[in-house]
């Protein structure tokens, strides 16, 4: 869609987005890329990173309170970002709200996700969120790619509305290895220190 | 000649200087093998790379003309500004007076130069800036370091908005016998400022021993910036005929330029390492950041302007 394009368009004028592969490639693998996050930049910048092949091929989840509340909001993520909603508030406490995500991998995409659930005002991520475990588990072929986004907390941090364009690289990671009957707590901390570890 | 002809020749002869520089860059890589001269001279072909997208986006700009002219430059100043404040820490309460620094400040110095406002050119910054930002912060209610945050702020903006606009505002000096012909007066100070910077690398490249502030900027040495500068103060001179000035005048011009550049590459220097940078950023290829490229510019433009101004309208 054309937005998206502007989008894009939008983010490496003002913030770069550039790119820097430490310890995986660009490469057509199935993968999770799981990045901090701290502003609406987040998703599109590390979106326009991608190589455009791979950039169709990667969708992104987000909050269906908070993307699905108006026609604007709605568009922007599901037609510009070509995002899938997820109910993070579990309206329905019977159904899995990772459901579609796993609709998602097994139709061979790749994902971007952002484990700590929400936005916040920092540099270095807060605790993760099961969400990346349970899909690591029932996933085991995909790669998971720890991603780390500079600066963006500082430029368009949650509350603000005018950004301030600073630069921004995306740092992406080596793919996370997997132990195996580790547990979920052991897990989440390592996978956010993989991002933590990309931060310096 | 015409102003038109001159222009024309200038870019000829500096595409000339530049085909002469790729084809040097060419026969030393074909030449050299050891490692470290390898990288010595791939960075070397890299910057002369950049230059030729350099010249070629300001020769554009300036064909298109006045307008784009001074587009160019508040573009310059964005992504200066921008490398600035990357490496400089604020706060979420500057958060409003660096949006409005970007989005407002930066339009409006340079349309204030396209309107040919002169007054408020010289001191929007200086003055309104200066006031208004630490007023805007100050309703944050955040007082941890509130004056250096507000002085880091002031500090970027007058270096890489204030200073470098001092560029495209030569063309709005009035010269009696000058006519219209400041795009060339323009041209002639980024001409002697980025001679003066070549010129000081080669030289230091080749006879460089004596470092001058080995702290500061550990590339640059006595014997660089000696035969650096006067290399330029002599192109200087020998460019007069695009200029207001006579031959002698010229070199003088030349010389404050060149002396101020040094000044403003060894001061941003220093800038960048208590910020615990090498380069402002990596948008030009081999030479780092746009203010690696702008450093000594956006010292030497406002004392030129002034100079000219005071003497010579």
């Amino acid at each position: 869609m054309w937005l998206s394009y502007v989008l894009i368009a939008s983010v490496r004028v003002l913030f770069g987005a550039t790119p820097r592969w430490l310890g995986s490639q660009p490469a057509p693998q199935q993968r999770i890329y799981f990045a901090n996050h701290t502003s609406h930049i987040d998703t599109v910048a590390l979106w326009s990173a991608l190589p455009p092949d791979l950039r169709a091929k990667t969708r992104t989840a987000a909050a269906a309170d908070y993307w699905g509340t108006s026609v604007l909001k709605r568009t922007i993520a599901l037609k510009a970002l070509n995002a899938v909603l997820i109910d993070r508030k579990r309206a329905d406490p019977s159904a899995d709200p990772l459901q579609p995500l796993y609709e998602l991998l097994e139709a061979g995409q790749s994902l971007i996700i952002f484990p700590e659930g929400t936005r916040l005002p920092q540099a270095l991520p807060g605790p993760f969120k099961s969400g990346l475990f349970h899909l690591a588990r029932r996933f085991p072929h995909v790669e998971l790619i720890p991603v780390y986004l500079d600066n963006l907390h500082r430029s368009l941090p949650k509350g603000t509305l005018f950004p301030v364009p600073l630069i921004c690289t995306v740092r992406f990671g080596a793919p996370l290895a997997r132990i195996a009957d580790e547990d979920k707590s052991a897990f989440l901390e390592r996978a956010r220190n993989a991002v933590i570890g990309l931060a310096t | 000649m015409t102003l038109a002809q001159k222009f024309y020749w200038l870019i000829g002869g500096i595409v000339v200087l530049l085909i002469v520089a790729t084809a040097i860059g060419r026969i030393l890589r074909a030449r050299v093998h050891d490692e470290a001269a390898a990288a010595v001279v791939d960075n070397l072909i890299a910057r002369v790379r950049a230059w030729w997208w350099m010249v070629g986006v300001f020769a554009v700009a300036l064909t298109i003309g006045r307008s784009a002219t001074i587009a160019m430059f508040a573009l310059i100043s964005f992504y200066a500004l921008r490398e600035f404040l990357t490496l400089t820490p604020t706060k979420l309460g500057d958060h409003r007076a660096l949006s409005l620094s970007f989005f407002v400040l930066i339009p409006v110095q340079y349309l204030l130069i396209a309107t040919d406002w002169y007054g408020l050119f010289s001191i929007f910054i200086p003055v309104y800036g200066f006031l208004l930002l630490p007023s805007v912060s100050v309703l944050a209610h955040d007082t941890e370091h509130f004056l250096e945050r507000s002085a880091k702020i002031q500090w970027g903006l007058m270096i890489t908005v204030y200073c470098i606009s001092h560029v495209p505002a030569l063309l709005l000096l009035e010269i009696p016998g000058y006519g219209g012909a400041t795009p060339l007066l323009m041209f002639y100070l980024l001409l002697v400022v980025q001679m003066s910077d070549v010129l000081q690398y080669v030289c230091g490249k080749l006879f460089g021993r004596t470092k001058i502030a080995p702290a500061v900027s550990p590339s640059k040495t006595v014997e660089g910036f000696v035969g650096g500068a006067a290399g330029a103060v002599v192109i200087g001179a020998a460019m007069w005929w695009i200029t207001p000035f006579t031959p002698l005048q010229a070199a003088g011009m030349a010389a404050i330029i060149v002396l101020m550049g040094f000044l403003g590459g060894l001061v941003l220097s220093a800038v960048k390492r208590s910020l615990g940078a090498k380069d402002w950023g990596s948008m030009i290829e081999g030479h780092g950041g746009v203010l690696d490229r702008m450093d000594s510019v956006s010292f030497a433009a406002p004392i030129f302007f002034h100079v000219t101004r005071y003497f010579f309208t």
